[in-house]
């Protein structure tokens, strides 16, 4: 490869930015041209001139940010190829919600994989990652440190209803984020045999909504407002909802709460203790440690790039592996969404 | 290991009384001999288990792990056990046959030569799962702390069962791990144990608290008084050679006793109040709370600890002469036979409490509220002919305490609180007016508060601090003090002493909220001159 990677890709403030086809990627300030890898708002900013994302992923942004939330859009097939001033891009899926993608960024040879959040685990709400054969991958760090090993998805829903059997007069809240956790979760309380309603928070209603009319069958789901007189309603009933919503006052309404949250920082006792959380469900959306280093193995790439979450530790690890590696040190991705 | 490990994942994160004995009740219903004894053994502190150093674990990891790596993960979890429970890379799944079972842990380690010790953890972390090995590797260390006293043990057995507690509180420091016999027993499936020893624990008799009105329904005349003292509350146990000291969960804290334990020249059962100091037959005063805690919650004690801050007993009551059981008998004459027995006893280490002398509730009123040592807290009301009953009656027994401190504080944080309060901020840190650095007024934190207000109350100190606040660290809410605005609580507590490890330089014994003062602004609340006089008048220099 004749062209250095960072003439075709660079971190900038706003964010990962190709010069020769002058666009940004997931860029986390409003920019001309922006594509997008996935719908969580730390990724998918309203504002942008024009936007180039998936079907799915453009839908979901419209059902956040309202039907001006970019100037012109475009949405990019799984495998097509789009040549954007002499740049070609192709979009893959991530694997880590509804619509969700990798990119990848090619010129004269030269091919980058903007992985975006991905995980490797199985997960019925979403299209499986696919490996891109790439010279640079670029790849999130969220659960990058040794300790996140993320068991399997049904035991720690099997907790759940554990908890039900041992609990049944208190209403089970579950925490998951709005976008990909929440129906993620419903799912696999569905895939459990668990045939009851499940009631939502209204933040969640319209995302729902979309992933059912996107074929993913979520079953008897119902608002979780009540007349006041009767909180006994929601006795022994799941309820699902943002974790912040549990630590409002939205949560008085029901009798005896008990506070479950999904989610990969669950691995670790002390985050469950500091949030209030009584029933950890150890449920991601990202790759644990061990799934990072077998994608990396994996795709093999010429080298490796970091972007967010726990960088030291996975840019150690391909160290001693002989990989180049760096952190790109970029700024504004939280580490909300799991 | 799975259904221990999972339990104390799960009572780790309970708050609630009422969960975790839910909790309890279902890992003894549903777990088999031998586990759940030597589970309950686990939660209970009677637990005998070799012990692994955690120098030792740090070698083991390190065989297999990156030392960046591992520090980086220690950094990020915080706690030596559950970073190596995550980053163990275990055997592959497919090597894995059957997970140990708690039983065969307990057995395999405590039968281990000192030369074996290092392979046989490293082969239990391969075979049990992230959850299991943290359990193995906290009770390996001994520093299992999840929130259950031996009592919550016990009393979720009284729940499963259907028998009294106090039945399984007398037969409790007869029997060892699994508890087989115990049981059994519950279970209905055989006699109650039977004990080798009688020198066992026998639950307490308690009081309750003075109440409004309680008193003028009583004829002072059926009741003697005793000072209550400032120390804790424990039982001696001695028969045939063997002397036990238990605090009054039943604890055996023998082992941190030695200089009162040996002294133990009689048999029976005695009930008094461990204190530090002299005994009133040695003219040396008695010391206050904060010196007796020197010597609570240690395993072992050195001499020099026994010279600084010698320990007594001072004598309420007798349960048992020889091996006698007078419990039944009233209660001046226990009192009677028991003086008989401290007359005897070693008199720098054992003495009588006193009776106080009162001819009607008013003047035992003042009494209590002006007593002759600064280490009384308040009186004792006991009815003349009450047997000795264990548990808490209503009636024969009564604590009359001293009225509790009291400060006017302002609010500096909030906290969220737990279980049903999780969408409340109910844990408040507040503080008292100082000079600073720079010379001007500032307020420094004096203390944490979470009871003592109503739920009405609690409404509107919520608001409050949603309305107020000014940062936000984690979990922790900053609200607006200023002299002329914020909130002032009124802060009831039942001691104070100097400590180091508070800024302010004060501790306070159960702070609790008395009354919300929106009457008052901050600028009128108090000083930490204020406190600082309180421990030198308790202490007698100021």
């Amino acid at each position: 490869m004749g062209m250095k990677p960072e003439a075709l890709l660079h971190p900038t403030p706003a964010g990962l930015f190709c010069p020769i086809g002058n666009f940004y990627v997931d860029p986390v300030r409003p920019v001309g041209r922006a594509l997008i890898t996935h719908g969580h708002s730390d990724h998918a900013r309203a504002g942008h001139g024009s936007v180039l994302a998936t079907r799915q992923t453009l839908d979901i942004m419209r059902i956040r940010y309202g039907d001006d939330f970019t100037g012109s859009e475009q949405a990019a097939e799984w495998g097509e190829e789009i040549v954007i001033d002499g740049v070609t891009v192709m979009f893959k899926p991530a694997g880590h919600v509804l619509g969700s993608a990798q990119i990848l960024i090619e010129k004269d040879g030269l091919r980058i994989v903007v992985s975006g959040d991905y995980k490797r685990g199985i997960d019925p709400t979403c299209a499986p990652f696919e490996p891109i054969p790439c010279d640079v991958f670029i790849t999130e760090a969220t659960f990058g440190l040794p300790v996140f090993h993320h068991p399997d998805p049904k035991a720690e829903i099997g907790k759940l209803f554990t908890s039900l059997e041992q609990f049944p007069e208190r209403s089970h809240l579950v925490g998951a984020y709005a976008l990909g956790k929440a129906q993620r979760v419903i799912r696999l309380i569905r895939d459990n045999g668990y045939a009851e309603p499940i009631y939502i928070h209204g933040a969640l209603a319209r995302l729902c909504d979309y992933y059912q009319s996107q074929g993913i069958e979520l079953g008897d789901i119902r608002p979780a407002t009540i007349e006041k007189s009767k909180p006994a309603e929601f006795s022994g009933a799941v309820v699902v909802g943002p974790p912040s919503a549990f630590q409002d006052r939205w949560a008085r309404r029901f009798n005896e709460p008990l506070i479950a949250f999904a989610s990969g920082w669950m691995m670790v006792r002390q985050r469950a203790k500091q949030g209030g959380v009584e029933l950890p469900l150890v449920v991601s959306d990202h790759c644990d440690w061990p799934e990072l280093l077998a994608t990396i193995e994996e795709i093999a790439p010429q080298e490796v790039w970091v972007t967010h979450g726990r960088e030291e530790a996975l840019v150690r690890w391909c160290e001693l592996k002989g990989i180049p590696a760096r952190p790109l040190h970029l700024v504004g991705y939280e580490d909300e969404g799991d | 290991m799975r259904p221990f490990a999972t339990l104390l994942d799960r009572l780790v994160l309970t708050p609630s009384r009422n969960g975790k004995l839910t909790l309890l009740v279902d890992y003894f219903r549903d777990t088999p001999d031998p586990d759940r004894g030597y589970g309950l053994a686990a939660l209970a502190g009677a637990l005998d288990l070799k012990s692994v150093k955690p120098a030792m674990l740090r070698e083991l990891v390190m065989e297999r792990m990156d030392e960046v790596l591992f520090r980086y993960s220690y950094d990020y979890v915080g706690d030596l056990a559950e970073t190596i429970s995550l980053v163990w890379e275990g055997a592959s799944k497919e090597h894995v046959t059957e997970e140990p079972r708690l039983s065969d842990v307990v057995k395999r380690m405590n039968s281990l030569g000192r030369t074996e010790v290092r392979g046989a953890v490293r082969d239990l972390l391969d075979h049990l799962d992230p959850s299991g090995r943290f359990a193995f590797l906290k009770l390996a260390t001994g520093s299992l702390r999840i929130g259950v006293s031996a009592r919550l043990a016990k009393q979720a057995l009284a729940d499963m069962s259907g028998k009294d507690i106090i039945e399984i509180e007398t037969l409790w420091h007869g029997l060892t791990p699994p508890y087989e016999p115990l049981f059994a027993w519950l279970e209905g499936k055989a006699e109650k144990p039977v004990l080798a020893t009688p020198a066992i624990f026998h639950s307490v008799m308690l009081a309750n608290p003075v109440e409004e009105g309680d008193l003028e329904k009583l004829d002072p005349q059926d009741y003697a008084a005793e000072w209550k003292w400032d120390g804790i509350r424990v039982q001696m146990s001695s028969y045939g050679g063997t002397k036990k000291l238990y605090s009054r969960s039943g604890d055996d804290i023998t082992g941190a006793f030695p200089d009162v334990v040996d002294a133990i020249n009689f048999e029976g059962v005695i009930d008094g109040e461990l204190l530090v100091g002299g005994t009133k037959r040695t003219n040396a005063p008695t010391r206050t709370f904060s010196d007796l805690q020197q010597r609570l919650n240690r395993k072992t004690v050195t001499g020099k600890m026994m010279d600084e801050y010698p320990a007594f007993v001072r004598a309420y009551d007798l349960l048992f002469q020889g091996e006698a059981d007078i419990r039944a008998d009233g209660f001046l004459t226990r009192r009677n036979r028991l003086s008989e027995v401290i007359e005897k006893a070693p008199h720098d280490r054992f003495d009588l409490s006193d009776l106080v002398a009162f001819s009607d509730w008013a003047e035992l009123d003042r009494l209590r509220i002006d007593p002759p040592d600064p280490v009384i807290e308040g009186v004792m009301i006991k009815r003349k002919d009450s047997p000795y009953q264990a548990g808490r009656l209503k009636g024969p027994w009564f604590k009359w305490k001293r009225d509790p401190y009291n400060i006017d504080a302002v609010m500096l944080y909030a906290q969220r609180g737990h279980g049903k309060r999780s969408s409340y901020y109910s844990d408040f840190t507040f503080g008292v007016w100082t000079i600073g650095e720079d010379g001007k007024d500032q307020l420094v934190p004096v203390g944490k508060a979470y009871f003592g207000f109503t739920d009405a109350e609690l409404e509107v100190l919520d608001k409050f601090v949603r309305d107020n606040t000014i940062d936000r660290f984690g979990p922790v809410r900053a609200v607006k003090a200023t002299p002329d605005f914020g909130f002032v609580l009124e802060v009831a507590f039942e001691g104070i002493a100097r400590s180091t490890r508070h800024k302010s330089g004060v501790a306070m014994r159960f702070p609790r909220i008395a009354r919300l003062r929106q009457d008052k602004l901050p600028r009128d609340a108090d000083r930490l001159e204020t406190l600082t006089a309180m421990i030198e008048a308790r202490e007698g220099t100021g």
